[in-house]
């Protein structure tokens, strides 16, 4: 995505025309409203912070002070605000949303743009599947009169994966999961025989995903414990993981948790990242310590999703590209 | 040799897959929401033109490939081998006929073509968009039928057959589209 096109002087317009743009700006309003009406406060965290995400699976930024004199100390682009909208939970603050921008290295696509505006809420006392019927709420009232969906649907990811891949996501073997995945024609390269966890995610974003949101929202909900992220693990046979996403068109809109309130399984969660990290070559990064005491001082049972904003107006408005619904996407920011 | 990585796949990208120069068509980067992501590349085999799709697990690296389109002039062909140009320096390569495939019959010496090249090796050769040659054979057509109607096939002098209006006669030099193999004019 170097800009290098042809057109290179034309670079500094936007990607996105002005009609998307009042689009985004009336999806905005119609989202602060929406949690207005409901009581939920609007908070601010920092974008920039002295910890960050563990998960090797997701790449930061790090920032730097010029200043003359100052030491160079190492600050991190935030990818996403969970940290902290969890510390003013544990603090007290109830209900609140975020409209954080959040920046992901390496993640550039039709989808994806390093940089995307996330529209993330906790509310204490909903269980996940009470956080659903919200999501579900919030995306039908945001984008009322520009889509009209079907009824919203809730699938497992067992269900899911039966009926779309045809393997169970719980119990199948790193085998099964590549049988199947080249029942389905897919010829991958570079993955281990037995990175059991990789090979389910190939089948999900080849296989299953193009599958959900035909024309209605599709919640997905319960997935296999080793893809809890920080969702509570339900100790069922299998154990789940409370975790749900959200699809439209086949693009992921939105993922939510039963938080994860167990200060220990946090703190183990932390160390496994930071192994998987080691064993991948991946670059050391200080988990977040304050996250850890606002644990430890209690955070109230609550459940927490973050919905994209740009992936919702490429919904709303039809667009295939992550692009035309940005001012300047990161080619030309 | 140079590799590279998933995150700088783009179309055009000249790469080694199983052994075969490729080319990348299409590269999509899908991510499920937490867990692995993923390169899915639609790539053309510059050997057989076919083209396939092949999923990378992000940050993956793939062996580039000494690919390099070149613009050369066609000098002649020795009953075995179709010879090439390059203007600036002079230097000449030879392409087989698996390399030149259906359009030898587009090539008249002189003609400035784009020659791949796969480690100096023609893969390729892509003739002009539109190229003039002669008739050498063709059916005496109505005389005043400028309708173009119908038409009547015609041999060029490289042995290609197009079909050509009524009132085009043997002799003449005309214009073909080498793309769709169509009469567009009188030259």
């Amino acid at each position: 995505m170097a800009p290098d096109s042809p057109n290179s002087a034309d670079n500094w317009r936007p990607t996105a025309s002005l009609a998307t743009l009042r689009l985004r700006a009336q999806l905005l309003a119609r989202i602060r409203g929406f949690f207005a009406q409901r009581g939920v406060l609007e908070v601010e965290t920092p974008l920039l912070s002295h910890a960050a995400t563990t998960d090797p699976n997701l790449h930061s930024f790090l920032a730097q002070s010029l200043a003359p004199g100052d030491a160079p100390a190492a600050f991190y682009l935030q990818t996403s605000p969970e940290f902290a909208m969890k510390r003013l939970l544990a603090a007290g603050s109830a209900a609140i949303y975020q409209v954080a921008k959040v920046f992901r290295a390496d993640e550039i696509g039709r989808l994806h743009n390093p940089e995307f505006t996330m529209i993330e809420w906790y509310r204490t006392d909903f269980d996940y599947h009470r956080l659903m019927t919200e999501v579900g709420e919030l995306v039908a009232e945001s984008i009322a009169g520009l889509r009209r969906l079907q009824p919203a649907e809730k699938l497992s990811y067992a269900t899911a994966f039966l009926r779309h891949a045809g393997v169970d996501p719980h119990t199948a073997s790193s085998r099964q999961f590549a049988d199947a995945a080249r029942s389905h024609g897919i010829a991958v390269a570079g993955l281990a025989e037995d990175d059991c966890d990789a090979w389910r995610d190939l089948l999900l974003t080849h296989v299953v995903e193009p599958q959900l949101g035909r024309e209605r929202l599709t919640f997905l909900y319960d997935y296999p414990a080793s893809a809890a992220a920080l969702a509570r693990v339900r100790p069922d046979d299998p154990p789940v993981a409370e975790r749900f996403e959200l699809y439209l068109d086949g693009i992921e809109l939105a993922n939510g948790f039963q938080e994860l309130t167990d200060v220990d399984e946090q703190h183990r969660r932390f160390e496994r990242d930071k192994r998987r990290r080691v064993e991948q070559g991946l670059a050391a990064i200080p988990s977040d310590q304050q996250l850890l005491a606002a644990l430890a001082h209690g955070l109230p049972h609550c459940s927490g999703v973050a919905l994209g904003l740009d992936r919702l107006l490429m919904c709303a408005s039809g667009a295939r590209s992550i692009t035309d619904v940005l001012a300047f996407p990161f080619d030309r920011a | 040799m140079a590799t590279y990585s998933t995150n700088e796949f783009k179309a055009g990208m000249k790469v080694m897959l199983d052994g075969d120069p490729a080319s990348i068509v299409e590269n999509e980067f899908v991510k499920p929401g937490k867990g692995q992501a993923f390169s899915r590349v639609k790539i053309r085999n510059l050997k057989t033109g076919r083209v396939i799709e092949r999923t990378f697990k992000s940050g993956d690296t793939i062996e580039a490939a000494d690919v390099v389109d070149v613009e050369m002039q066609y000098l002649y062909n020795d009953g075995q081998f179709w010879h090439f140009m390059q203007p600036e320096n002079f230097e000449q390569v030879q392409a087989d006929s698996t390399a030149i495939g259906d359009n030898a019959k587009w090539l008249k010496e002189q003609d400035t073509c784009i020659v791949t090249l796969w480690n100096g090796t023609p893969l390729t050769v892509e003739p002009p968009h539109t190229v003039l040659l002669t008739i050498v054979e063709t059916d005496p057509g109505v005389r005043g039928d400028t309708s173009g109607g119908g038409g009547k096939p015609a041999k060029l002098e490289t042995g290609a057959v197009v079909r050509v209006p009524l009132f085009v006669q043997q002799g003449e030099r005309i214009k073909v589209n080498t793309r769709t193999g169509e009469y567009v004019s009188r030259a």
